[in-house]
């Protein structure tokens, strides 16, 4: 089983250096893109290999590049950012390639920058990644002295600068509107869309945000072709996944998977099942912000698409774990509180909603809920639920809700019942 | 006033962008670095050397979780409280922070040596639960290891 982006990543060892990337056939994508390769080209052969946007929404990264103004029309200076953010909780798969191999990050840039003509491009990173950040600034040096950054990159007459931003802690940042508004020196709120960032995005100028896992993808598609990236797949969106598990399983990790090997495999096989005395109750497939599936969906394929059919969304693909210790309500309590912080305020049904949400959760943990703070929650999924407000962020936080009032109601209608939590 | 160091690295920044203001937040970064802390004259420092309103500092400044508008003690500590943390017990990691270090979240104890807040995912949720102090992460942290970890720091 092939693994593009983890083969040389050992966690154990520190990441490859300049001349150990390039001994593992480093920048010769970038080399190839240079000596024989337009950007529409680069383009097409990343739209064929059906590259999804590895952030959570899965969009097709050739078809966002597409959307860029190529050519006469450009307006430059035109951007590429590296969504680094990774703020989600249980997402944690960017940092073992941001830690494990930071070129490969670079030079995808590099080659995602090249097909869409950017001039600037920054990696926007988590505060938190202390390490990546020393790691990330040293390789960008390492990067601009071997002529890679810089002017007139191997004589092909594209010039690229790179920068590092490091954030200042807030989820919001991680949305690609409120991520800009965030590099221009403003609080992070989203904005209203159109204008799309690749017509009007960083300062006003063309600008492409793709997220690290994607961006990583990359030069392994132009080394060795778009069919090869589909082939490497079980399902119809190309490539590998860093897939992650965290909860009470015996091996919490991370590991680089074919897309759509089954949730089964990944919690069984390679999170060695649950720790002794705990079994599964339900599973968040692709981080905080996506629907519980259960015991019922072991079976499906965690790709786009199943996960879809299956009523929840693959996300970021990693998934956090409800054994049958941890009282529902609390989990979802949790979640909340952290949806209700990180609203950045901009719109009122998500600024006032999520802490009322918040509010009915605590008292029904505290044992003071009332019987109508079950249909309370439900409305709100709807109030709180897409359309209704100006982000995802709110939507997205409904998400684990409605599904544990769905497959969990019982331990909702306890803690009415009991006035207390009966996992306490 | 901003101090020529800080002066120095703002006007680092600056050359950067297209345009001053979007520096702020690295400008709050900067200070922050230096002081500790964003206080009042902080925020007005930074906005007449980014020819902006002190209010639009501030709003900036409060806006982030990790600029601290309020002094901290010489050491933060950051505890996610984020879900996977949360099934794997942060809260009794928290319990035991709080009788070890008398101080609750948002509180700095009365020596000034540590300031305890929460913290929204610290990304590794595979080795929850975890804090940080400083720039140093600890992962995997049980309640038995917190006296030597918190023992480094004077």
């Amino acid at each position: 089983m092939e693994r593009p982006l983890t083969r040389n990543i050992h966690p154990d060892r520190p990441p490859l250096n300049l001349k150990e990337y390039e001994r593992t056939g480093g920048y010769v994508a970038l080399r190839k893109v240079c000596s024989s390769m337009n950007p529409a080209a680069v383009q097409e052969l990343v739209k064929d290999s059906n590259l999804k946007g590895r952030g959570g929404a899965g969009f097709s990264t050739g078809m966002k590049w597409g959307l860029i103004p190529m050519g006469d029309k450009a307006a430059h200076p035109t951007y590429l950012i590296a969504n680094a953010d990774e703020m989600e909780p249980g997402t944690f798969k960017d940092r073992l390639l941001l830690e494990g191999n930071p070129h490969q990050l670079i030079e995808g840039m590099i080659l995602a920058a090249y097909a869409i003509q950017a001039d600037i491009a920054y990696v926007f990173l988590r505060w938190a990644y202390h390490k990546a950040a020393g790691l990330i600034r040293k390789s960008i040096q390492e990067a601009y002295d071997a002529g890679y950054l810089g002017k007139d990159i191997l004589g092909s007459g594209f010039h690229l600068e790179m920068h590092l931003h490091t954030g200042v802690g807030r989820y919001m940042c991680g949305e690609e509107t409120a991520l800009l508004n965030a590099l221009e020196g403003k609080r992070a709120t989203p904005r209203a869309k159109p204008p799309f960032p690749q017509i009007s995005g960083l300062f006003g100028k063309p600008t492409i945000v793709n997220n690290v896992e994607t961006l990583c993808c990359v030069p392994h598609i132009v080394n060795n072709g778009a069919d090869w990236f589909k082939g490497l797949s079980y399902s119809d969106d190309g490539g590998t996944k860093v897939y992650g598990v965290s909860g009470k399983v015996k091996r919490p990790g991370a590991w680089e998977l074919p897309m759509g090997v089954t949730m089964r495999e990944l919690i069984e096989e390679h999170a060695g099942g649950m720790k002794a005395g705990c079994s599964l109750r339900g599973v968040l497939p692709g981080g905080a912000s996506t629907d519980f599936l259960t015991t019922q969906h072991l079976d499906i394929k965690m790709d786009y698409k199943s996960v879809a059919a299956a009523g929840s969304r693959l996300g970021t693909g990693t998934m956090i774990v409800l054994d049958d210790s941890t009282c529902p309500v609390g989990f979802v309590h949790n979640l909340q509180h952290f949806f209700a912080q990180e609203s950045c305020g901009w719109c009122t049904p998500c600024r006032e909603g999520l802490p009322w949400v918040e509010k009915i959760l605590l008292s029904l943990e505290k044992g003071e809920g009332k019987p109508e703070d079950l249909e309370l929650l439900q409305l709100h999924t709807q109030y709180l639920g897409p359309g209704n407000t100006f982000c995802a962020l709110a939507p997205g936080a409904m998400e684990p809700l409605q599904s544990a009032l769905k497959y969990f109601r019982e331990d909702f209608e306890k803690h009415v019942e009991h006035k207390k939590c009966p996992y306490d | 006033m901003l101090s020529i160091t800080e002066k120095e690295a703002i006007d680092h920044e600056i050359g950067l962008v297209p345009h001053k203001r979007a520096t702020v937040i690295e400008a709050l970064k900067i200070v922050q670095q230096h002081r500790g802390w964003i206080s009042d004259e902080s925020v007005a420092e930074i906005a007449e050397y980014l020819e902006i309103s002190p209010a639009e500092v501030d709003s900036v400044a409060t806006f982030y979780n990790l600029i601290f508008r309020r002094p901290v003690g010489r050491h933060v500590i950051l505890l996610c409280d984020s879900i996977s943390c949360y099934v794997m017990g942060y809260k009794q990691l928290y319990t035991a922070l709080q009788s070890k270090l008398q101080i609750s979240f948002g509180q700095t104890g009365p020596d000034n040596r540590f300031t305890l807040l929460p913290n929204a995912c610290l990304g590794c949720c595979d080795h929850a639960p975890a804090l940080m102090i400083d720039k140093d992460l600890y992962r995997d942290v049980t309640i038995e290891q917190l006296d030597d970890i918190l023992q480094q720091y004077t």
